[in-house]
């Protein structure tokens, strides 16, 4: 016998999945231990400072929210599978967001956690297709809480609806907030998001993700969980198709009843030594703006987030070019219920396009700096054709006082996903199997996808293949 | 251990992992399943609590035992006091 840690799980990630498969793992009494190469948490959906301030990197809004006592949602199922009391994630509901199409944003749909809101809009603009939207809302309750049948959006919306625009608008945010597909999405997909922000809404709490962070880390501290930071995994050994020991970038060797990986299908067959060509993916960019105000106090009004194309398609594509301005994603953290008295001290005005990672990479330092100050105005310009107009040419400019911008290569520096796939390949693995006996996938490859979907990807794993009687010799 | 302390002791456990649920009129002879939110894994979950705080095993060939509070109460009654003779 060597001296090797021995655990009866090792989970590669201290993103949201592998915390939350961790959570469940450490509660039914396993040895477990996370192995996370970056000095933080949170992976995707982690935070970082920047000139003493503290940015969210994934997070615009918590999708899924539900006001307390809602039975049978994604929400209450993390909550009760992690012992998590509501109240911990101190979730503040959305104002109110809408989607704007069109050169100046002519076609709007505007939609609140409440999905009555959405339903007048669609009576409102698309009189003639009420009867279609209903239908497609039904088929959405229907469906399982994992999705359903698999198949292509599209040719289901197109079943029920004739207007293209309110195919396209539906869609944008949908595919925006959890799409590893390009230009359509998977039925099952498309079902799980339509729930998440239309049946369902947005939250945030007063803080951030790392409010949320704080409380998986805690609740996995308790249960006895281990955590190994600045500790990466570098191989994985296997034997007998069976994965028997692990390398740490320190040379270390770890040895493990069973292995729990969020790094990404391709990333982990590369640990294994099988590296592939990685998958066309979708990246993107991201400039925030730090203001010395609300958002409000610039004219731009209480919206939460806005989805914008000014295309008569919308096209949900890696870009040829290093951004995709025609379409994006506007959020401003500020404008949530967060109560009486309650406000981010600073506004914060976020732009997120589609990037191509290619034309991102590979850059030497100078010159990717100045891609970055130059794409910067013109994302935030782009943007600001759906927002009401400033008071004064330059008024954004004189409120800003801190920015920051990430890009693909970002974001693939700090995770390891490849290409900096915030939503991971487009094919996903379900069930969670790889190659090895014992060796599963959570995370974006797995398939959930967000901040609830990966909670419920690292729970849903750890439940069916690591605590499943069978398995549970120890 | 009597019947009701069983129940009890159940009861307690579901309230702790779902914490949401009204567990005021649970009826005995109904499902459990058919009266809360309760998915397969929530019963992993009591499972699991039964093993943690009353050293009491389910083995999996037994789940079926747990459907509701008077077949729990019927099937873990007489392993509790097992595991309490044991002491």
């Amino acid at each position: 016998m060597n001296s090797a840690a021995q655990y009866d799980v090792a989970i590669i990630g201290a993103g949201l999945s592998g915390l939350a498969a961790g959570i469940r793992l450490a509660h039914f009494g396993r040895k477990v231990c996370i192995f996370e190469r970056h000095n933080a948490v949170g992976g995707l959906n982690g935070f970082y400072s920047h000139g003493g301030r503290k940015f969210d990197v994934g997070l615009h809004a918590v999708t899924n929210f539900v006001p307390p006592g809602t039975k049978g949602t994604p929400l209450g199922k993390i909550l009760r599978q992690l012992r998590i009391e509501r109240e911990e994630f101190a979730l503040c509901p959305q104002n109110g967001s809408r989607v704007a199409f069109g050169p100046a944003g002519a076609a709007q749909l505007r939609f609140t956690n409440d999905f009555a809101v959405l339903e007048g809009e669609v009576v409102r603009q698309f009189p003639g297709e009420i009867d279609g939207f209903r239908r497609i809302a039904r088929h959405v309750r229907e469906s399982p809480l994992g999705g359903g049948p698999a198949g292509s959006a599209r040719t289901f919306l197109r079943g029920h609806l004739r207007d293209p625009l309110l195919e396209d608008m539906l869609l944008c945010p949908l595919m925006f907030y959890g799409s590893a597909r390009e230009d359509d999405m998977d039925l099952g997909q498309f079902a799980i998001m339509f729930r998440a922000l239309y049946l369902e809404g947005f939250a945030r709490p007063l803080g951030g993700v790392r409010v949320m962070m704080r409380v998986l880390l805690e609740k996995y501290r308790e249960a006895g969980g281990e955590r190994r930071m600045k500790c990466g995994v570098r191989r994985i050994i296997a034997h007998d198709g069976r994965a028997e020991a692990l390398v740490l970038d320190s040379g270390e060797e770890v040895r493990a009843t069973q292995v729990l990986s969020s790094a990404g299908a391709a990333e982990t067959a590369a640990l294994m030594g099988e590296p592939a060509a990685p998958a066309r993916t979708l990246g993107y960019v991201e400039t925030i703006a730090v203001l010395d105000r609300q958002p409000a106090a610039l004219g731009w009004g209480q919206d939460t987030i806005v989805f914008f194309n000014d295309s008569e398609r919308f096209t949900y594509r890696n870009p040829d070019n290093q951004v995709d301005l025609r379409s994006g994603i506007i959020c401003f953290p500020n404008n949530f219920q967060y109560g009486p008295g309650r406000e981010l001290g600073e506004g914060f005005f976020r732009v997120t396009c589609l990037a191509d990672y290619g034309s991102w990479a590979g850059l030497p330092p100078a010159r990717y700096q100045a891609d970055k100050r130059d794409w910067f105005p013109r994302i935030q310009a782009s943007a600001e054709r759906f927002l009401p107009p400033l008071p004064e040419p330059g008024a954004l400019e004189r409120a800003t006082i801190a920015t920051d911008m990430f890009t693909p290569t970002t974001v693939e520096r700090y995770t390891g996903h490849y290409r900096g796939a915030i939503y991971g390949a487009p094919a996903k693995h379900p069930d969670g199997r790889t190659a090895l006996a014992n060796l599963f996938l959570c995370g974006t490859d797995q398939g959930m996808l967000g901040i609830v979907g990966a909670m419920l990807s690292g729970i849903s794993i750890a439940n069916q293949h690591l605590l499943q009687p069978a398995g549970a010799a120890a | 251990m009597t019947n009701d302390e069983c129940k009890k002791a159940v009861l307690d456990i579901i309230a702790d992992i779902a914490p949401d649920e009204d567990l005021t009129n649970v009826k005995p002879d109904v499902r459990l399943r058919d009266q809360l939110q309760l998915d397969s894994m929530d019963f992993l979950d009591i499972v699991m609590e039964l093993r943690k705080r009353h050293g009491v095993e389910v083995p999996e060939a037994d789940y079926g035992q747990l459907a509701s509070l008077d077949s729990c109460a019927a099937y873990l009654t007489p392993k509790f006091n097992a595991v309490a003779a044991k002491g």
